[in-house]
């Protein structure tokens, strides 16, 4: 027994536990437990009425057998009633029960309700506020429609005590998660909004997790929030450690507070007003600095607690990702804790890290960081923080340091923990592929990524090679002797087998002419596999077998031997037996001509997207951007995976194969949606796996031409674009991804890439609100016809659509976006810039000194330059110039300027018909906070819209 | 015959591994799931639920998490990613406190949920122990709603916390003092 056991003395209960307790036997305890069972409830069927102690006493009694894991089916009759006791522990008890073990039994429910009732109304706070905890532990849809009007004015009222409005906040914001259409807010709004300047903290810290669940549901009632949360958090940042008494906690003041503060905050999009955005940035700036101070205390919970507000606040800094300054400050700072001792904050740094590096203007700050990332990866005992680590090797991965990056990923592979292997293979695979520069290394990586790591590589990944080396010539030699090398190995893994089979039966013949590597050699190691691989393996050597017959004809004799063997031709496998008969029929009655037409080398594979490509036409004379297409992503990602269903596709080709003596017309027939024509035999279920990928969506290109559009729902012409839809557009020129636009509707993200002259966008269309937006369509206004978008979001949801870019020739007017939606019964309708300006285009140029002030000279001509001198908009920080010029896409130029202080670029236009070459000069007069900006380039149009560009960025 | 190159990589990973996610666009929603307090040996000593589940589904997660913290060694990292949320827990003494938060929270701030919560159990017990959470089970439920109420703090300031506490205490001794004398005889 303890020695303390305060204010009660249910003694009967801590007896029960104590024997409970010295059960030696889990038998011996379901006994006991069995005989108090029996013992309880009889005296709740006794004819003696208990009294109130007892019945409390009991009830508590099967608590703890409930909690012990035991089911508990009676007694909830008695714990309804201690409800209704006018004694406070009796309550307390009745409550605790319920709120533990009722779930929603309607019938209790009621009588649970009345009881409550009768709580709320009893003006003594504390019964009102078990009532208001029992709501909230419960919290089912019976209590929200019996109590969803009632609390809003318990917590407003000016008579409620502050602890009744602590519980009443946190009460109505479960009955909001549960029931969000019965809570209205209306008319309380203002005044819910301004429990956020009451005096009492602890209403503060309870009201702000209902405002902030409110805000995000309907962020245009609740706006007036932010100025009130700037100036509280200003408040208690600013506050000295003992200001704030109790709220306190080990010299932090208001830690909690704060933390739900900056998390409103990041409900909406940086605060308008300027006055209150130049607190917050203070406020945020005040955290970073505090960030360096040495501590108050040696405590961890000090540390913790500090670190929990900066964390929030770098939330906020990214969440906002419009301060370069800030953004490269919290960089640094989590550059900091990379190393430090403490583990928790290692894993978090990496994980905050993790967001940063997709902001384009500290991107680059998290890159310098990669020594201590890959040692991180090697070194961290705890595997959650490996894992953290490869996340943001991932995340900071460009072309700079992909070699570096995958090398080490893929040596980390070799001993990764088993749990996060298939996504390791997959990032590998991903960044491999993304910032390949030359395949070879490409092809490396993927043979390496097998070899170690054979079971966690997905098919997705080994048809992925084989697609890059068909469709590339320069490779296919290397890759043949590569995975010929890779096949000696004396165990190598079902997969190498794979890859092997099939590039040496496309591509055998290129490394064919090396007496080590001759076609007979070849053979004996693919065949040496054969009887250790599976089904659809052997299925797949089989067609490479054919495939050799044709390329080198004095295998034919060896191969026709092996298909003739019963253990091929009367394989039990049907699909197996099958090939052989026919590839051996194929091989002998077949002329060479024929052989060579049906067994051609693979055509290139079409590019994915390309196969749904609806050609659009341009009506604008020499325009500028076309998209060439546009398809919902979501679809592409669910084909992937379904590799399964393409079993049927497999017959049929089996089948037809062997009911028409001339294949390869019959094999054009088969896939008629592929758009380049025939599938040779000879890769057999596989190859049409790795076909299929284009195959499915095909027809909705089709689909498409067929006049999707006619039947487009809103008909009204589109809105002109938005008054700030070039300032919108401005936001991007120096960044390809963020949010570019957002109203309390709908949001719109974008992710791009761009290379060379082509562009990839992504755009993120998110529904705010809690409805249905329905006839959704999004329209390019490129007088281009596209297929629409899903035409319903759901309320929370977003959809995604793709839209590739071919620049043509260069441009100054960006693109529109129209999008169209039905809110409630209103037609929404605007229009925006598509952020794609001609910088996008840009191939960076590195050149010495000599060559740039050469070429300077060249473009002499006065047209061909475009000058601009203007003040500051913002501030000169060197970092954050030179994260803006980066992300302009030309290279920035080092000791090429006389003056230090100057900043020169140079880089190519790519369009489609010509290059357009660019140099810029950058003059910065920190005393004027001027600038001086000139371009010169080979097209003075070019030279004049980017000047027009720049000048609005700095 | 004219060769393709790619550009892109195959969307398809990246959809499967689902990175795509964008600054800005997230839900900054934050709540805790449940919390769970269990011995080395992996009893449950205490555990709150702040969303609904079954019976069965409660039991499931907590033998799942019991069982793979305390495979997990001392100078482990206090957070885990665990199914789809993130678990934070630390160990006091015997007992572990482990809460189940949101993929968006603070993890740090939790942390210092559970520490306020155990400085409120330790100064309400008089240096806490065990022993004193399994027979007075009732009052660290009492404890903890004082404290955190669905899953959010509702008052954090350890004086009010307990302040309200030794408020119901009073009444409870109130009502109560006849009634002791009268068990200490009584079998019940």
């Amino acid at each position: 027994m303890p020695a303390v056991s305060k204010g009660d003395g249910m003694r009967g209960l801590a007896v029960f536990i104590s024997d409970i307790r010295n059960c030696k036997s889990k038998e011996a305890e379901i006994k006991r437990i069995n005989k108090e069972l029996a013992n309880i409830r009889s005296k709740f069927k006794g004819d003696k009425a208990l009294d109130g102690y007892s019945k409390k006493k009991y009830v508590c009694k099967l608590l703890f057998i409930f909690l012990l894991g035991h089911d508990i089916d009676f007694g909830h009759m008695e714990a309804v009633n201690l409800l209704s006791s006018n004694k406070y522990t009796e309550k307390q008890i009745g409550y605790l029960f319920i709120s533990v073990l009722v779930n929603s039994n309607s019938e209790l429910i009621r009588l649970i309700n009345n009881a409550i009732k009768n709580d709320l109304s009893s003006r003594n706070p504390t019964f009102m506020c078990l009532a208001l905890h029992c709501i909230a532990n419960v919290g089912s849809r019976e209590m929200a429609e019996a109590f969803a009007s009632e609390i809003p004015r318990i917590l407003v009222a000016g008579d409620t005590m502050d602890s009744v409005k602590q519980s009443a906040a946190l009460c109505l914001l479960r009955l909001y998660k549960t029931s969000p259409d019965l809570v209205l807010m209306g008319e309380w709004t203002s005044r819910v909004v301004h429990l956020l300047n009451d005096q009492h903290m602890g209403v503060v810290t309870a009201a702000i997790s209902l405002i902030t669940c409110l805000s995000q549901k309907n962020p245009d009632e609740f706006k007036t929030c932010v100025s009130l949360a700037v100036s509280r958090l200003s408040r208690i940042v600013s506050s000295a450690s003992t200001d704030l008494q109790d709220y306190t906690y080990y010299f932090v003041p208001a830690p909690w507070l704060s933390c739900k503060l900056l998390r409103l905050l990041q409900c909406y999009p940086p605060p308008e007003d300027g006055a209150v955005k130049g607190r917050l940035v203070e406020c945020l700036e005040t955290i970073l600095n505090k960030a360096q101070e040495p501590p108050k205390s040696k405590k961890v919970q000090h540390s913790n607690a500090k670190n929990a507000i900066l964390f929030e606040a770098i939330s906020l800094i990214i969440h906002y990702d419009s301060e370069p300054n800030l953004l490269v400050r919290a960089c640094n700072q989590l550059g900091q804790f990379l190393q430090h001792r403490e583990t928790n904050l290692r894993y978090l740094a990496l994980e905050s890290m993790c967001t940063l590096a997709s902001s384009e203007f500290s991107h680059e700050a998290v890159k310098t960081h990669i020594e201590t990332v890959i040692n991180a990866l090697k070194t961290e005992r705890d595997v959650s923080v490996r894992q953290r680590a490869a996340d943001l090797l991932y995340a900071m991965c460009d072309r700079s340091n992909a070699k570096q990056i995958v090398a080490e990923m893929l040596s980390y592979l070799e001993t990764a923990d088993y749990s996060i292997r298939e996504e390791m293979v997959l990032k590998v695979a991903i960044l491999a592929e993304k910032y390949a520069v030359d395949y070879s290394w490409y092809v490396d990586t993927i043979l390496n990524l097998i070899r170690i790591a054979g079971d966690y590589v997905s098919e997705e990944v080994w048809y992925r090679v084989i697609q890059i080396v068909i469709n590339r010539d320069d490779v296919q030699g290397y890759a043949a002797k590569t995975v010929f090398e890779a096949l000696q190995a004396p165990a190598c893994h079902e997969n190498m087998v794979k890859v092997g089979g099939y590039i040496l039966g496309e591509f055998g013949n290129l490394i064919a002419g090396d007496p080590r590597s001759s076609p007979l050699v070849q053979f004996n190691l693919l065949h040496s596999k054969f009887h250790l691989c599976s089904v659809p393996t052997r299925a797949l050597l089989l067609s490479a077998y054919i495939k050799f017959i044709n390329l080198f004809p004095e295998t034919k004799a060896t191969i026709q031997e092996v298909l003739r063997c019963d253990s091929q031709i009367r394989n039990s496998d049907v699909e197996l037996q099958q090939r052989a008969v026919e590839y051996l029929k194929l091989s002998s009655i077949a002329s060479t001509d024929v052989l060579a037409t049906v067994l051609e080398e693979m055509p290139p594979f079409p590019e994915r997207e390309s196969s749904i490509l609806a050609k659009l036409k341009k009506k604008k004379g020499p325009g500028t951007v076309s998209v060439t297409d546009l398809e919902d992503s979501k679809r592409e990602g669910g084909e992937l995976n379904g590799g399964g269903e393409r079993g049927p596709d497999t017959a049929a080709m089996a089948s037809s194969n062997a009911s028409t003596p001339s294949p390869s017309a019959d094999l054009l027939g088969i896939r008629s949606a592929a758009p380049v024509g025939a599938a040779p035999a000879s890769a057999g279920s596989l190859l049409v796996d790795v076909f299929s990928e284009a195959g499915p969506a095909a027809p909705s290109a089709a689909v498409n031409d067929d006049g999707f559009l006619s039947s487009a729902p809103p008909s009204e012409d589109p809105a002109p674009p938005l008054p700030e839809a070039d300032e919108l557009l401005n936001k991007f020129v120096c960044k390809n991804n963020g949010v570019l636009f957002e109203n309390q509707l709908l949001q719109i993200g974008i992710k791009s890439e761009y290379r060379q002259n082509l562009g990839r966008m992504y755009l993120f269309y998110g529904n705010k609100t809690s409805v249905q937006f329905a006839s959704f369509t999004t329209t390019p206004q490129l007088n281009v016809q596209t297929k629409p978008v899903e035409p319903l979001v759901e309320g929370g949801a977003q959809i995604q659509q793709v839209l590739n870019i071919e620049c043509l020739t260069d441009f100054s007017d960006a693109p529109l976006l129209n999008i169209k939606f039905r809110y409630g019964g209103a037609l929404q309708n605007l229009t925006l810039k598509l952020p794609v300006t001609i910088n996008k285009f840009f191939q960076p140029t590195e050149m010495t000194s000599h060559d740039f002030f050469q070429r300077w000279k060249q473009l002499s001509q006065p047209q061909q330059e475009a000058q601009k001198i203007f003040k500051a908009n913002h501030g000169m920080d060197t970092e954050v110039l030179k994260a803006k010029l980066l992300g302009l896409g030309s290279a920035l130029l080092d000791d090429v300027d006389p003056n230090p202080e100057n900043y020169v670029c140079a880089g190519v236009i790519q369009t489609k018909g010509q290059q357009v070459g660019c140099l810029l000069r950058l003059e910065p007069n920190s005393q004027a906070q001027m600038y001086r900006l000139t371009l010169r380039c080979s097209k003075d149009s070019v030279s004049k819209r980017l000047c027009e560009l720049l000048a609005e960025q700095f | 015959m004219q060769r393709q190159t790619y550009l892109f990589p195959l969307f398809g990973y990246v959809f499967r591994l689902n990175i795509l996610k964008l600054p800005g666009v997230q839900v900054t929603n934050s709540k805790m799931q449940f919390m769970l307090l269990f011995s080395r040996q992996g009893k449950l000593r205490l555990q709150k639920w702040y969303v609904p589940l079954s019976d069965k589904e409660r039991k499931k997660i907590s033998r799942d998490l019991v069982q793979t913290i305390l495979a997990r060694k001392p100078k482990m990292c206090s957070f885990l990613e665990w199914r789809d949320l993130k678990i934070v827990y630390k160990r006091y003494a015997s007992l572990y406190f482990c809460c189940a938060v949101e993929d968006q929270d603070n993890e740090l701030i939790t942390l210092e949920i559970i520490h306020r919560y155990v400085e409120l159990l330790d100064k309400y017990f008089c240096s806490v122990c065990e022993l004193d959470i399994i027979f007075n089970f009732e009052k660290a439920y009492f404890i903890l709603d004082e404290f955190l109420l669905g899953g959010e703090a509702q008052e954090t300031s350890k004086k009010n916390v307990l302040k309200a506490i030794e408020q119901a205490d009073l009444l409870q001794e109130e009502a109560e003092a006849p009634r002791s004398v009268l068990e200490e005889i009584g079998l019940t």
